[in-house]
């Protein structure tokens, strides 16, 4: 689960995390009265206003203005409020801004980058630090990994003083940005294991003329599996005008939806066959609508939910269900189809392959619905024969 | 005729007296899996279907002799139903529960890596089968038939798929393994790998994997150096967008890593056969077999 920038840094507040004072702002009167505010206080003229979106790359795509006094930060608020910014990571239909975070400027001497992310090949949280902050971390990777610098912590453990004290040299920092830097790391890395973050990362970490570091950028990620342990105050933070509704509207049905943009909608068992049946899909001249993996052990209702999404969607031109009964049972498959379809309508051409626990009731129900159904044997035939006729929609 | 579980096989099931720790004990035992115990603590002296629960593992290993146990405990618990699994130093430990925390799972490996007695299978994994002998998990019993193919793979119903495949062209399975979805487990590929080649009644191996991380990559460089016996393979994810979960915790292509065409690539140069669709999984182990 993704959050906020302005949410993120409230976070690091708790833990000790530095970063610039700052005021969120749901309109662009809010952001003129926090820049007002923001000025007074620190005596400085610059701030800076800042698109909230749940994606990176804002200060390319014109979402981060620097400038100085209250007008000209109306202004700046005006210009990106309301504003769709597309960005390599908001796809081409981009994200319409919505919140603001007006933050007071800082004399930035260093820009930095630092990150926690779980490896899974060392099975430990991986700490990486470089000197290129500010800039595409997956570029610096590519191109100069030498740059990027890496420890990895135990979360038994937690952070050792030694690998603090690795990158702080790594990074050539004074005497009193080292200090500065291990109190912020050690903030950040409690902050990682306890909040069950996936990824929490600084981009830039800034070290100022008066040697202090701060977090300028906050992102944090947390493991959605982790959702019993933090509900209250996920719920607290959750955005639901940045995810994708129809992902939502899946995920609370207890199914696993992800848009896709080609125009075969497909409805399957298990994460693996979902994706192996895009493949096939694909393997056979055909663009998969969605990912829908109905899980292992779906209800009825479950199904006909996850039948209806399918059918409400516009771009979808053809229909592919393909199940492999373990658990779940195909005559359950076969009742939620027809249920979904009764309600809704068939307007495109569905295939359906079931194979499995109860295959021959679920074919049986199928037949006698009266629903234009294409039978298929195996996964390959049903992805053939759903590719042909979706051709002629 | 297998790795890892047989007729010998005594099983526990922690998590019995749950919704589905019931469900699937009671499909373990009629497809005549021996199990002797269920742990659910607070519910020690009652029994489902004949078989004694008790408080603890230590409790049931003691009293039972069991040398393997399935999980069922929902994720809140999960890692702390292995942790004790472990403790009691029960053989094998097949975690069924799909989405544990990845926090509690980095800790949970800590203690596997620091002990010998308990090997973990999964979690988020179908379980493992040895066919005509002992199922422990969820599969589907009857699409298997004993024979001399064994399976490995991180998602269930592929596994169903290739097994199916292979029954209907009249192959058996040695044993078929579910090393689960999730980004930090317990056996990997390549442990599983080293068992298939020590076992004298496995003749070839079909390997399915997905997209995320490397461990496909891994066990590609270790196929190369070690495994003597053919292999097949799949992976599944080719046509799977970046940056987005696909269903599987760990199933996901994060900053250009872990994409299916590099796992094919370096399973390929190992000298896997690749099935060009997952249709195709059971002709293509077929076609290396002499």
């Amino acid at each position: 689960m993704n959050i906020h920038e302005y949410q993120a840094k409230e976070l690091y507040r708790k833990y000790g995390i530095p970063v610039p004072e700052g005021i969120p702002c749901m309109s662009v009167e809010e952001a003129t009265a926090a820049a007002k505010a923001l000025i007074e206080r620190t005596g400085s003229e610059t701030v800076v206003v800042k698109a909230q979106i749940h994606a990176g790359g804002r200060g390319k795509a014109g979402g981060v203005k620097v400038v100085k006094g209250v007008a000209a930060a109306t202004a700046a608020a005006k210009d990106i409020y309301g504003k769709t910014l597309v960005t390599h990571q908001t796809g081409p239909e981009g994200k319409q801004v919505q919140r603001l975070l007006v933050e007071q400027g800082l004399p930035i001497k260093r820009e930095l980058y630092l990150a926690l992310v779980v490896d899974r090949e060392r099975k430990r949280v991986a700490v990486m630090a470089s000197t290129e902050g500010g800039m595409d971390i997956e570029e610096v990777a590519a191109k100069t990994p030498e740059k990027i610098h890496t420890v990895f912590v135990e979360p038994t453990l937690g952070l050792m003083p030694y690998q603090t004290r690795q990158l702080a040299f790594a990074l050539g920092l004074s005497k009193t940005e080292q200090k500065h830097f291990g109190k912020l790391l050690g903030g950040l890395s409690k902050l990682f294991i306890a909040e069950d973050c996936s990824i929490a990362e600084i981009n830039p970490l800034i070290l100022t003329d008066d040697e202090r570091v701060l977090a300028l950028d906050a992102k944090v990620n947390f493991d959605s599996n982790a959702e019993f342990r933090h509900r209250d105050y996920w719920a607290s933070v959750r955005d639901l005008s940045e995810e994708a509704p129809t992902e939502t509207e899946a995920a609370a049905a207890g199914l696993s939806f992800i848009q896709l943009e080609g125009n075969i909608g497909c409805l399957v068992n298990g994460a693996g066959l979902a994706m192996a049946t895009m493949d096939t899909i694909k393997y056979y001249g055909g663009e998969p609508a969605n990912f829908l993996d109905v899980g292992g052990g779906a209800s009825q209702e479950a199904v006909t939910k996850a039948f209806k999404i399918i059918l409400e969607s516009d771009t979808v031109q053809g229909i592919f269900v393909n199940i492999f009964g373990g658990i779940m049972q195909c005559d359950i498959i076969a009742r939620g189809v027809v249920a979904a379809t009764k309600e809704l309508g068939l307007k495109v051409p569905l295939v359906v392959r079931l194979e499995g626990t109860n295959v021959e009731q679920g074919k049986e129900i199928l037949k006698s619905s009266g629903l234009a159904i294409t039978p298929a044997d195996t996964m390959a035939e049903g992805a053939q024969k759903i590719v042909e006729l979706a051709k002629g929609q | 005729m297998s790795i890892l579980v047989d007729k010998n096989t005594k099983l526990l099931v922690q998590g019995m007296t749950g919704k589905t720790g019931q469900f699937h004990t009671e499909q373990m035992l009629a497809y005549g899996t021996k199990v002797v115990g269920g742990v659910t603590p607070g519910r020690g002296g009652e029994s489902f279907k004949g078989v004694p629960v008790f408080d603890t593992m230590r409790e049931a290993i003691t009293k039972t002799g069991a040398n393997a146990t399935c999980i069922f405990v929902p994720p809140p618990f999960a890692a702390d139903a292995i942790l004790e699994a472990v403790d009691a130093e029960i053989p094998l430990a097949v975690c069924i529960t799909e989405g544990i925390p990845v926090m509690d799972m980095l800790k949970v490996r800590r203690v596997l890596d620091g002990q010998t007695a308990t090997r973990l299978i999964g979690p988020n994994c179908p379980g493992i089968i040895t066919p005509d002998q002992c199922k422990i998990g969820i599969m589907p019993g009857h699409i298997h038939k004993a024979g001399r193919v064994g399976i490995l793979s991180k998602s269930g119903t592929l596994t169903y798929e290739a097994v199916g495949q292979l029954t209907k062209l009249g192959i058996g399975q040695s044993t078929a393994m579910g090393i689960g979805g999730d980004p930090i487990n317990g056996t990997d590929f390549i442990d599983a790998l080293s068992l298939f080649e020590a076992d004298d009644s496995t003749d070839a191996v079909i390997v399915i994997g997905e997209i995320g991380g490397n461990a496909e990559e891994r066990a590609a460089a270790w196929i190369k150096q070690h495994f003597t016996k053919p292999v097949a393979g799949f992976i599944a994810g080719a046509t799977a967008p970046p940056g987005k979960r696909m269903g599987h915790a760990g199933a996901i292509i994060s900053g250009g890593s872990g994409t299916a065409a590099a796992k094919i690539e370096a399973l390929k140069a190992a000298g896997v056969k690749i099935a060009e669709t997952p249709s195709d999984m059971g002709t293509t182990l077929k076609s290396l077999l002499k």
